[in-house]
Protein backbone atom coordinates (compact mmCIF):
# COMPACT_ATOMS: atom_id res chain seq x y z
CA UNK A 1 0.00 0.00 0.00
CA UNK A 2 1.55 3.44 -0.97
CA UNK A 3 0.36 6.41 0.17
CA UNK A 4 -0.77 8.83 -2.81
CA UNK A 5 -1.31 12.71 -2.02
CA UNK A 6 -4.46 13.75 -3.68
CA UNK A 7 -4.56 17.55 -5.17
CA UNK A 8 -7.56 18.91 -4.51
CA UNK A 9 -6.78 17.56 -1.13
CA UNK A 10 -10.96 17.61 0.05
CA UNK A 11 -11.32 15.20 -3.39
CA UNK A 12 -14.19 12.96 -3.22
CA UNK A 13 -13.36 11.36 -5.87
CA UNK A 14 -9.39 10.90 -6.36
CA UNK A 15 -9.32 9.95 -2.43
CA UNK A 16 -12.43 7.21 -3.66
CA UNK A 17 -10.37 5.72 -6.74
CA UNK A 18 -6.89 5.60 -4.69
CA UNK A 19 -8.51 3.52 -1.69
CA UNK A 20 -11.06 1.55 -4.01
CA UNK A 21 -7.65 0.32 -5.67
CA UNK A 22 -5.92 -0.30 -2.47
CA UNK A 23 -3.57 2.18 -1.99
CA UNK A 24 -3.81 4.85 0.85
CA UNK A 25 -5.20 8.52 -0.05
CA UNK A 26 -3.76 11.57 1.64
CA UNK A 27 -6.08 14.16 1.82
CA UNK A 28 -6.56 17.46 4.10
CA UNK A 29 -9.41 15.47 6.32
CA UNK A 30 -6.50 13.30 7.85
CA UNK A 31 -4.84 16.25 8.87
CA UNK A 32 -7.75 18.02 10.02
CA UNK A 33 -9.39 15.32 12.03
CA UNK A 34 -5.89 15.11 14.01
CA UNK A 35 -5.62 18.72 14.83
CA UNK A 36 -9.51 18.74 16.33
CA UNK A 37 -8.44 15.28 18.02
CA UNK A 38 -6.06 17.00 19.55
CA UNK A 39 -6.37 18.27 23.17
CA UNK A 40 -5.33 22.31 23.65
CA UNK A 41 -6.76 25.30 23.71
CA UNK A 42 -10.28 26.18 22.04
CA UNK A 43 -9.46 27.59 18.58
CA UNK A 44 -12.17 27.45 16.01
CA UNK A 45 -13.00 26.88 13.58
CA UNK A 46 -10.45 24.17 12.60
CA UNK A 47 -8.31 24.45 15.72
CA UNK A 48 -5.71 26.37 14.05
CA UNK A 49 -3.43 27.75 16.78
CA UNK A 50 -1.10 30.38 17.19
CA UNK A 51 1.55 27.08 17.32
CA UNK A 52 0.71 26.33 13.31
CA UNK A 53 2.03 29.51 11.48
CA UNK A 54 5.45 28.50 13.46
CA UNK A 55 5.73 24.67 12.45
CA UNK A 56 4.87 25.39 8.90
CA UNK A 57 8.11 27.26 9.08
CA UNK A 58 9.55 23.30 7.95
CA UNK A 59 7.48 24.01 4.42
CA UNK A 60 7.57 27.80 3.80
CA UNK A 61 9.91 30.56 3.98
CA UNK A 62 9.43 33.14 7.27
CA UNK A 63 8.57 35.90 4.63
CA UNK A 64 5.73 33.69 3.42
CA UNK A 65 2.36 35.25 4.89
CA UNK A 66 1.56 33.13 8.31
CA UNK A 67 -2.01 32.13 6.10
CA UNK A 68 -0.31 30.10 3.48
CA UNK A 69 2.49 29.34 6.72
CA UNK A 70 -0.49 28.29 8.88
CA UNK A 71 -2.22 25.78 5.71
CA UNK A 72 0.87 24.44 5.44
CA UNK A 73 1.07 23.07 8.65
CA UNK A 74 -1.88 21.22 7.65
CA UNK A 75 -0.22 19.97 4.59
CA UNK A 76 3.13 19.36 5.64
CA UNK A 77 2.88 16.66 7.27
CA UNK A 78 0.59 14.49 4.45
CA UNK A 79 3.79 15.86 2.02
CA UNK A 80 5.95 14.73 3.97
CA UNK A 81 4.47 11.24 4.01
CA UNK A 82 3.53 11.27 0.36
CA UNK A 83 5.20 8.57 -1.55
CA UNK A 84 3.38 9.40 -4.90
CA UNK A 85 0.86 12.05 -5.74
CA UNK A 86 -1.98 12.50 -8.45
CA UNK A 87 -2.72 16.33 -9.61
CA UNK A 88 -6.06 17.27 -10.82
CA UNK A 89 -4.74 20.50 -12.43
CA UNK A 90 -7.95 23.35 -13.29
CA UNK A 91 -10.26 21.54 -10.88
CA UNK A 92 -13.02 24.64 -10.64
CA UNK A 93 -13.65 23.67 -6.90
CA UNK A 94 -10.42 24.45 -5.54
CA UNK A 95 -10.68 28.15 -5.98
CA UNK A 96 -10.88 30.12 -3.15
CA UNK A 97 -9.11 32.41 -1.57
CA UNK A 98 -5.39 34.31 -2.24
CA UNK A 99 -4.12 32.15 0.98
CA UNK A 100 -5.59 29.19 -0.16
CA UNK A 101 -4.52 29.85 -3.97
CA UNK A 102 -0.72 30.16 -2.85
CA UNK A 103 -0.76 27.45 -0.57
CA UNK A 104 -2.23 25.12 -3.50
CA UNK A 105 0.60 26.82 -5.25
CA UNK A 106 3.38 25.78 -3.01
CA UNK A 107 1.72 22.74 -2.51
CA UNK A 108 2.48 21.30 -6.04
CA UNK A 109 5.79 22.99 -5.61
CA UNK A 110 7.17 21.27 -3.17
CA UNK A 111 5.27 17.84 -4.67
CA UNK A 112 7.42 18.43 -7.66
CA UNK A 113 10.60 19.37 -6.28
CA UNK A 114 10.03 16.21 -4.24
CA UNK A 115 10.76 13.48 -7.05
CA UNK A 116 7.87 11.24 -6.53
CA UNK A 117 5.82 9.62 -9.22
CA UNK A 118 3.38 12.12 -9.97
CA UNK A 119 -0.19 11.94 -12.35
CA UNK A 120 -1.19 14.90 -13.85
CA UNK A 121 -4.77 15.32 -14.84
CA UNK A 122 -7.89 16.98 -15.41
CA UNK A 123 -11.62 15.94 -14.40
CA UNK A 124 -13.53 14.79 -17.29
CA UNK A 125 -16.12 16.28 -18.96
CA UNK A 126 -17.37 13.20 -21.02
CA UNK A 127 -18.27 9.43 -20.71
CA UNK A 128 -14.90 8.83 -22.60
CA UNK A 129 -13.00 11.14 -20.98
CA UNK A 130 -14.57 9.44 -17.71
CA UNK A 131 -12.69 6.12 -19.16
CA UNK A 132 -9.66 7.75 -19.52
CA UNK A 133 -9.36 9.42 -16.40
CA UNK A 134 -10.15 5.78 -14.36
CA UNK A 135 -7.91 4.32 -16.59
CA UNK A 136 -5.38 6.81 -16.46
CA UNK A 137 -5.67 6.46 -12.01
CA UNK A 138 -5.91 2.83 -12.50
CA UNK A 139 -2.55 1.92 -14.45
CA UNK A 140 -0.36 4.53 -12.45
CA UNK A 141 -1.57 3.07 -9.09
CA UNK A 142 -0.69 -0.65 -10.28
CA UNK A 143 2.79 0.84 -11.47
CA UNK A 144 3.19 2.00 -8.15
CA UNK A 145 2.44 -1.92 -6.95
CA UNK A 146 1.76 -2.79 -3.40
CA UNK A 147 -2.01 -2.50 -3.89
CA UNK A 148 -4.86 -4.75 -3.58
CA UNK A 149 -8.22 -4.84 -5.37
CA UNK B 1 -9.72 31.03 25.28
CA UNK B 2 -10.88 27.76 27.57
CA UNK B 3 -9.57 24.27 27.49
CA UNK B 4 -10.20 22.50 24.23
CA UNK B 5 -11.22 18.86 25.07
CA UNK B 6 -11.80 17.06 22.18
CA UNK B 7 -14.32 14.33 21.09
CA UNK B 8 -14.36 10.78 19.73
CA UNK B 9 -10.56 11.07 19.98
CA UNK B 10 -8.98 7.72 18.15
CA UNK B 11 -12.50 7.54 15.81
CA UNK B 12 -12.66 7.91 12.31
CA UNK B 13 -15.44 9.63 9.99
CA UNK B 14 -16.20 8.59 6.64
CA UNK B 15 -18.43 10.19 4.21
CA UNK B 16 -20.36 7.33 1.78
CA UNK B 17 -21.76 9.11 -1.28
CA UNK B 18 -24.67 7.42 -3.71
CA UNK B 19 -25.24 8.27 -7.21
CA UNK B 20 -27.14 5.41 -8.38
CA UNK B 21 -30.57 5.15 -9.95
CA UNK B 22 -30.85 1.74 -7.92
CA UNK B 23 -29.53 2.74 -4.56
CA UNK B 24 -30.75 5.00 -2.23
CA UNK B 25 -29.06 6.79 0.62
CA UNK B 26 -31.63 4.54 2.41
CA UNK B 27 -30.69 1.64 1.38
CA UNK B 28 -26.93 2.28 2.76
CA UNK B 29 -28.18 3.50 5.60
CA UNK B 30 -30.21 0.09 6.83
CA UNK B 31 -27.05 -2.18 4.99
CA UNK B 32 -24.93 -0.28 7.45
CA UNK B 33 -26.78 -0.73 10.59
CA UNK B 34 -27.42 -4.71 9.49
CA UNK B 35 -23.76 -5.05 9.75
CA UNK B 36 -23.37 -2.51 12.05
CA UNK B 37 -21.34 -3.05 15.84
CA UNK B 38 -21.08 -0.12 17.85
CA UNK B 39 -20.44 3.17 15.17
CA UNK B 40 -22.64 5.92 14.60
CA UNK B 41 -24.50 6.08 11.38
CA UNK B 42 -26.34 9.45 9.98
CA UNK B 43 -28.20 9.14 7.19
CA UNK B 44 -28.01 12.20 4.74
CA UNK B 45 -29.40 13.66 1.31
CA UNK B 46 -26.33 12.28 -0.46
CA UNK B 47 -25.82 9.13 1.53
CA UNK B 48 -24.26 8.66 5.09
CA UNK B 49 -21.66 9.04 7.26
CA UNK B 50 -19.97 6.74 9.49
CA UNK B 51 -17.91 7.36 12.48
CA UNK B 52 -16.21 4.86 14.92
CA UNK B 53 -12.70 2.43 15.12
CA UNK B 54 -10.82 2.47 11.87
CA UNK B 55 -11.53 -1.42 11.87
CA UNK B 56 -15.30 -1.17 12.00
CA UNK B 57 -15.55 1.48 9.58
CA UNK B 58 -13.28 -0.23 7.16
CA UNK B 59 -15.44 -2.93 7.46
CA UNK B 60 -18.59 -1.41 7.08
CA UNK B 61 -17.51 0.95 3.82
CA UNK B 62 -16.08 -2.85 2.64
CA UNK B 63 -19.72 -4.12 3.18
CA UNK B 64 -21.57 -1.27 2.00
CA UNK B 65 -19.16 -0.70 -1.61
CA UNK B 66 -20.60 -3.97 -2.67
CA UNK B 67 -24.22 -2.78 -2.78
CA UNK B 68 -23.47 -1.38 -5.89
CA UNK B 69 -19.58 -0.95 -6.79
CA UNK B 70 -19.46 1.85 -9.38
CA UNK B 71 -22.21 4.15 -7.72
CA UNK B 72 -20.83 4.76 -4.21
CA UNK B 73 -18.17 6.71 -3.51
CA UNK B 74 -16.22 7.01 -0.12
CA UNK B 75 -13.88 9.46 1.43
CA UNK B 76 -12.63 10.27 4.67
CA UNK B 77 -14.25 13.73 6.97
CA UNK B 78 -12.24 14.97 9.97
CA UNK B 79 -14.95 16.41 12.07
CA UNK B 80 -17.44 13.92 13.40
CA UNK B 81 -21.39 14.40 12.35
CA UNK B 82 -22.96 17.31 13.96
CA UNK B 83 -19.78 19.10 15.19
CA UNK B 84 -20.91 22.59 15.91
CA UNK B 85 -18.35 24.32 13.86
CA UNK B 86 -19.36 22.29 10.38
CA UNK B 87 -23.07 21.45 11.00
CA UNK B 88 -24.86 23.85 9.18
CA UNK B 89 -27.45 23.54 11.74
CA UNK B 90 -25.21 25.46 14.05
CA UNK B 91 -23.84 27.87 11.13
CA UNK B 92 -26.90 28.25 8.47
CA UNK B 93 -26.75 27.61 5.05
CA UNK B 94 -25.00 25.50 3.18
CA UNK B 95 -21.94 23.27 5.30
CA UNK B 96 -18.39 24.46 4.46
CA UNK B 97 -17.25 22.05 2.06
CA UNK B 98 -20.26 21.15 0.22
CA UNK B 99 -19.90 22.89 -2.50
CA UNK B 100 -17.28 21.10 -3.40
CA UNK B 101 -19.45 17.57 -3.38
CA UNK B 102 -21.59 19.26 -4.84
CA UNK B 103 -19.29 19.83 -7.96
CA UNK B 104 -17.51 16.45 -8.05
CA UNK B 105 -21.36 14.18 -7.87
CA UNK B 106 -21.86 16.43 -10.67
CA UNK B 107 -19.17 13.75 -12.52
CA UNK B 108 -19.74 10.89 -10.53
CA UNK B 109 -22.11 10.02 -14.15
CA UNK B 110 -18.71 9.89 -15.53
CA UNK B 111 -16.68 8.01 -13.06
CA UNK B 112 -19.09 5.78 -12.75
CA UNK B 113 -19.00 4.73 -16.71
CA UNK B 114 -14.92 5.09 -16.43
CA UNK B 115 -15.41 2.06 -13.23
CA UNK B 116 -17.81 -0.33 -15.08
CA UNK B 117 -15.32 0.46 -18.80
CA UNK B 118 -12.18 -0.20 -17.07
CA UNK B 119 -13.41 -3.02 -14.82
CA UNK B 120 -12.68 -5.63 -17.00
CA UNK B 121 -9.75 -3.98 -18.73
CA UNK B 122 -5.70 -5.90 -18.43
CA UNK B 123 -2.55 -4.04 -18.11
CA UNK B 124 -2.66 -3.15 -22.19
CA UNK B 125 -6.06 -2.55 -22.77
CA UNK B 126 -5.69 0.04 -19.10
CA UNK B 127 -2.48 1.87 -20.98
CA UNK B 128 -4.19 2.46 -23.92
CA UNK B 129 -7.36 4.41 -22.65
CA UNK B 130 -5.53 6.06 -20.35
CA UNK B 131 -4.96 8.68 -23.25
CA UNK B 132 -3.92 12.42 -21.47
CA UNK B 133 -7.16 13.96 -21.82
CA UNK B 134 -6.17 17.65 -23.54
CA UNK B 135 -8.38 20.84 -23.56
CA UNK B 136 -9.01 23.43 -26.69
CA UNK B 137 -6.18 25.69 -26.17
CA UNK B 138 -7.77 29.54 -25.25
CA UNK B 139 -8.60 31.76 -27.80
CA UNK B 140 -5.04 33.38 -28.83
CA UNK B 141 -5.03 37.47 -27.79
CA UNK B 142 -3.94 38.30 -31.92
CA UNK B 143 -6.76 36.32 -33.24
CA UNK B 144 -9.50 37.63 -30.94
CA UNK B 145 -8.11 41.40 -31.78
CA UNK B 146 -8.53 40.25 -35.49
CA UNK B 147 -11.56 39.09 -35.48
CA UNK B 148 -12.60 42.24 -33.30
CA UNK B 149 -11.50 44.69 -36.06
CA UNK B 150 -13.26 42.54 -38.70
CA UNK B 151 -15.98 42.95 -37.18
CA UNK B 152 -15.92 46.61 -36.79
CA UNK B 153 -14.67 47.11 -40.59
Amino acid sequence: MVKVFIYPATSLMLSDLVARFGHEPLGSALSIRDHIQTPGFDSPPLQITPEDPKKGLRWAAVEVPSGVRGRMSVYGPLLDAAEAAIIVNDAEFAFGCMGCARTNELLIFRLKQKEIPILDLVYPKTQDEGVAFVASIKSFLKELGGGEE
Amino acid sequence: MKEYIPEYVGSVTKYVFVDSPDTTPQDLAIAAYEVAMGVMIKETCFGIQVTGSPDEVSRIIDALRKLDPYHIFVKDRGFPPGDQRRCRANLGGARPGYLGHEYEIGLARFISYGLRETDTMNDNDLLKAAVPIRRASPLDIDDLSTIIETEEA
